[in-house]
């Protein structure tokens, strides 16, 4: 037929070959080579999931803040189980029968042949019992994990909690398996992939009592798990718990921060919780308690997520805005007649000396000289319009960090808000006017904003005109940069020179003598500059706020602190404020403040009546 | 009524009757390799047994249909059939559905076909409609052009799908083209190649050189050479090569020792093709030749592999020379496939019974790794039994496609024949280590519609030309 038809042999003989290769290879494989066979008794493998050791957190100092302990997972696989005494079963484990019924029909319905968990957190205690019994037990064995251990039992909000795994995010994330956990909070959350190191597996080779035979091919194929990354956070962790201490029985919060670095030196929200309640067994029930029947609820983190008005201490934004655009100098003087009076319109102040200028009025917040401020910035001729000199005045403000978030390595940050041009304009009309939007001179009305940016605030001014963006990670892993983000300086819009007036005035805030509305934060042989507020609060008692930062030259810190219902910001806020500064710098607090910091810790906002006055009127 | 009886008469049944067993094989070993207590109907559609059921029962269908088609339709039909199904390759790049990183998929009311599987058919008719031409001659330029073209086109739109493993299939060609009179050379030189890429990877390039001298010279004595000539080209070669080592050496340039080998043989190509020229000895020509295209590759394989091949290929193919040893990664499927056939034994450990692959330890075990549920339930006997089995098929097929009167028919049967051996060879070849990881489907036994139906169209339209065996097709 065809003159290659004796190819025919050829093709078929590469056919027949490769064929007979396979054949000879399977004669290997499945005959010859024992290395793959399974004796009649090893007839099944146990994977056993060896859980890497989560990174440890510390402090600034070195101190550990959160390490690991180990716990007990009882695990089944229900295809090998076996009748079994299950009264001794349920003795050894202090469980009823009812339970074991519903937990094996459980894992049943989980899956017969993958191993889940029948009962979390075994003490080691009867741990060590239930071991040496085991092999009585055939389709049981014990899981071990590590659970968080927290020596401080402190700065809970910051460091975050674990949570077991839900469905949905063992679905979108391959690495998790059911039972395993995940930071769901705080520096656990945001640092978690770094944090969990990966997964081992060892493999075992299990005889027909669940009896483990030995390492399945010698470790061949075994997955060793890597410890997860250490993480160095920015915590003082002796700041922090002093803050938490002072801020006892009152609900605020209080953010300390390095100036040169944006580093987190302590970050309290209070009412807090012990980060060991969200641990082991306990945790679903304390969880439960504290979302639905804590009406002060202790999990949310009021330094990031409360939206509060700022008060006077964004007079000093004000003043810095001002002396940006020119419409005021430093000498400029204002009058106040217990209050600014325009036509019908009264804002209220206190009585004190008038005239004064931006130094004084800033040392005794003067309400009517910054409403006087803000309307010179919005109505400044070279704006043309009060819109466009708002819209000017927003761009600087905004340029502090108000109204966006600021990108700190902590999950849910609020971004809080600074109304626009356009909302004053629906809201009132087209033309508005300054006296329309005149409470944001005193940092009242729309304004709202967390204390974490509050703090970047005051951080900003302490370095004259920059800020970092604030971070409590300094270090990822023992030789972990830390992300680029974070050591980009962000230039506010006002030039350095002009901080100097504002530094004066808040200055004499804390030791200008008469008329120094935070004199109680004051500190021997410390240049502290501050500025108090207090926030005008409808149905309940105002707040009380303090911003500041020592020392005045190289500040090496920070601070605002918020107080929620404590009336005046000299009160609470200011006094804590100095007790916090003095704790940083000079390590304890000196015998003749020991008086302030009793009253501090002794103040009950929540359970009982405002302490008496300090004696020093805002 | 004569046209039905000639048809059941002429039919082939014992191909349908290895057709039949290997599905029903199949889909047995697909039942165990997702077997689970708690499913335990065999008609349980939410499982991928049921479904195949399903798969199956469409196959059957459509193999009737093609028996009652006319086998004339085939070979007039071969080309608008290539034409439609290179539209639907370049429709899926898309239009279609990317699943596991390959844009390959048709989603039609939840049904999902891959146009790829039946590309294989359609470029077997429309290879086979070309080549039976009167006007094709194997070694004419412009023939071997237009069958490189019809191969080409489904491949490279194959591969833009990222399922570089479906394109591959289309090499088996060659074989075909080798039947119809391809001269033997091109074979020869593939496997050369094939073997020159395995060892320059596995051996330091300077040992594949001095290799490929060693065999050169001994050709040459083969080719008639007296052995002075030889002396002579040697002396030449080491001359040439004191000669550059000499000069790198003096002027103390970093030049490893395969450059300086490299240089020296080119150095000498000249005069050794003056003197070819000058003694008229054609077939030493050849040798050398090679041998240049040889060093050529070598020289190529290392940056070919770099860059050309994407990080996964490389991985697989370092993984099964044994380079790079990785059993939890790029090497987990096979190692995991190896020891559940391996655990197999000589007898298998019975229907369900398998550990290995109810652990799910070796992954895409209904597709691509079906063939290890049959080494470890069935055992040695087992696996044997179905590659005999398969390769039973093949040579029957061999056997049917020389028996055509038409060589359209018979070009189709070897097409057919190759395209199974080449699905067979690569996939039992991957789980047993012997072949790198490339995903196409065990013909007739792996879970999936579009793969069952391909063949069994392809195999179908094969019976129903066969039947027809003494007309003379055109």
């Amino acid at each position: 037929m065809n003159n290659f038809s004796n190819r025919k042999y050829i093709i078929g003989g590469i056919f027949i070959l490769v064929v007979l290769i396979f054949i000879i290879r399977l004669f290997n494989l499945q005959i010859i080579d024992d290395t793959y066979k399974l004796s009649a008794e090893n007839n099944s493998q146990r994977q056993v999931t060896q859980y890497p050791a989560r990174g440890l957190i510390y402090d600034r100092n070195g101190k550990l803040l959160v390490y690991n302990q180990a716990a007990y997972d009882l695990m089944l696989i229900p295809r090998q189980l076996e009748v079994f005494d299950t009264t001794d079963f349920c003795q050894l484990l202090g469980i009823e029968k009812l339970e074991l019924i519903e937990g094996i029909a459980k894992a049943k319905h989980y899956s017969y042949r993958k191993a889940s968990i029948f009962l979390k957190q075994l003490s080691s205690e009867r741990y060590a019992v239930l071991q040496e019994k085991l092999y009585k037990f055939p389709g049981f064995f014990v899981q071990t994990r590590t659970l968080r251990k927290y020596p401080f039992k402190s700065a809970a909000h910051a460091l975050g909690y674990l949570r077991e795994v839900t469905n949905q995010e063992i679905k979108s994330d391959p690495y998790f398996r059911q039972g395993d956990y995940i930071g769901k909070s705080g520096i656990e959350r945001t640092y978690e992939k770094e944090l969990r190191g990966e997964k081992g597996v060892k493999i075992y080779w299990v005889d027909v009592f669940n009896r483990i035979k030995g390492s399945f091919r010698n470790g061949k194929f075994d997955e060793k798990a890597v410890s997860g990354k250490n993480l160095h956070t920015s915590l003082d962790i002796d700041l922090q718990q002093y803050g938490e201490l002072l801020m006892q029985n009152k609900k605020g919060g209080i953010v300390a921060i390095e100036p040169h670095t944006g580093e987190i030196l302590a970050k309290v929200s209070s009412p807090g919780y012990d980060p060991e309640m969200f641990v082991g067994r306990a945790m679903n029930k304390n969880y439960q308690m504290m979302v639905q029947n804590d009406s002060l609820k202790p999990l949310f983190d009021r330094t990031m997520q409360a939206l509060y008005p700022p008060g006077s201490i964004f007079k000093l934004v004000n003043a810095l805005v001002a002396l940006q655009e020119n419409v005021i100098s430093p000498a400029t003087r204002f009058e106040c007649h217990s209050g600014y009076h325009v036509g019908n319109f009264t804002m209220g102040c206190h009585s004190h000396a008038s005239p004064l200028d931006l130094r004084h009025a800033i040392q005794q917040s003067c309400n009517a000289y910054f409403a006087n401020v803000f309307r010179y910035v919005l109505e400044s001729p070279k704006f043309g319009s009060v819109q466009d000199g708002y819209t000017a005045w927003r761009k600087h403000v905004t340029s502090f960090g108000f109204g966006s978030e600021l990108g700190i390595d902590l999950p849910n940050e609020k971004t809080g808000s600074i109304p626009t041009n356009e909302y004053y304009q629906t809201k009132y009309r087209k033309n508005w006017r300054a006296l329309n939007a005149i409470s944001l001179a005193i940092g009242q009305g729309e304004l709202q904003i967390t204390p974490m940016q509050m703090a970047n605030m005051i951080a900003a001014i302490a370095n004259r005109g920059y800020y970092y963006i604030p971070h409590i990670v300094k270090a990822v892993g023992e030789d972990g940069a830390l992300g680029k983000k974070y050591l980009e300086k962000h230039y506010t819009s006002v030039d350095s020179s002009n901080f100097t007036p504002v530094i004066d005035g808040m200055e004499m805030v804390v030791t200008g003598g008469e008329g120094s509305t935070g004199a109680l934060a004051a500190i021997k042989d410390i240049r502290v500059c501050g500025k108090t507020g207090t926030v005008q609060n409808s149905d309940e008692a105002d707040h009380s706020v303090f911003v500041a930062f020592a020392p005045r030259e190289n500040p090496k810190i920070a601070i605002v602190v918020y107080v929620e219902n404590g009336v005046w910001g000299s009160r609470y806020a200011a006094p804590i404020s100095g007790l916090m500064i003095e704790k940083y710098l000079k390590g304890e607090i000196s015998e003749n403040k020991k008086w302030l910091e009793k009253r501090m810790l002794d103040a009950d906002l929540i359970n009982q009546a405002a302490a008496p006055s300090a004696g020093v009127v805002e | 009524m004569t046209r039905k009886v000639s048809l059941i008469k002429n039919l082939d049944w014992w191909t349908i009757f290895i057709y039949v067993l290997l599905v029903f094989l199949g889909w047995i070993n697909i039942y165990a390799a997702v077997y689970n207590e708690e499913h335990q109907s065999i008609f349980d559609i939410s499982q991928r047994y049921g479904k195949q059921l399903m798969w199956i029962g469409a196959a059957f269908f459509l193999a009737m249909v093609i028996l009652i088609i006319e086998g004339k339709f085939f070979s007039a039909f071969a080309y608008p059939t290539y034409l439609v199904m290179i539209f639907l390759l370049v429709a899926v790049l898309i239009f279609g559905r990317e699943v596991n990183g390959a844009r390959s998929w048709f989603e039609i009311g939840g049904i999902r076909l891959q146009p790829a599987e039946f590309a294989k058919f359609a470029t077997c008719l429309a290879i086979s409609r070309y080549i039976s031409q009167f006007n094709f001659k194997i070694h004419k330029f412009k023939s071997l052009v237009v069958a490189g073209v019809i191969l080409f086109t489904p491949a490279v739109l194959i591969i833009l799908q990222r399922d570089a493993g479906s394109a591959l299939v289309y090499v088996v060609f060659i074989l075909v083209l080798y039947r119809e009179g391809l001269s033997g050379i091109v074979l020869f030189v593939g496997f050369l190649s094939a073997v020159l890429f395995i060892v320059t990877l596995l051996l330091a390039k300077l040992y594949v050189l001095l290799m490929i001298l060693g065999f050169s010279f001994v050709c040459l004595k083969f080719m008639g050479l007296r052995f002075k000539q030889i002396i002579i080209g040697l002396s030449a070669l080491f001359i040439g090569f004191g000669l550059v080592w000499g000069v790198v050496k003096a002027l103390q340039l970093d030049v490893s020792t395969y450059m300086i080998l490299v240089i020296s043989v080119s150095l000498n190509i000249v005069p050794f093709l003056y003197y070819i020229y000058r003694e008229r000895l054609k077939n030493v020509i050849w040798v050398l030749l090679i041998a240049v295209g040889s060093l050529f590759l070598t020289f190529s394989v290392s940056y070919l592999f770099e860059n050309v091949l994407e990080s996964h290929q490389q991985e697989r193919i370092n993984d099964l020379l044994g380079i790079e040893s990785d059993p939890s990664g790029a090497g987990y499927n096979v190692a995991q496939s190896k020891i559940a056939i391996g655990s197999g034994g000589f007898s298998g450990k019975g229907f369900l019974n398998g550990t290995q692959t109810k652990f799910k330890f070796v992954p895409e075990q209904s597709t691509d790794f079906i063939f290890c549920t049959v080494g470890e339930e069935w055992g040695f006997i087992g696996s044997t039994a179905v590659l005999s089995l398969l390769l039973l098929l093949i040579i029957r097929l061999l056997f049917l496609a020389e028996r055509q009167r038409s060589p359209f028919s018979r070009i189709y049967g070897y097409g057919v024949a190759c395209i199974l051996f080449f699905h067979m060879a690569i996939n039992v070849g991957m789980t047993i280590g012997l072949a790198p990881v490339i995903g196409i489907p065990l013909p007739f036994f792996s879970y999936g519609g579009s793969s069952l139906w391909a063949f069994t169209i392809l195999l179908f339209v094969f019976l129903r030309l066969d039947a027809n065996r003494m007309e003379l097709l055109r």
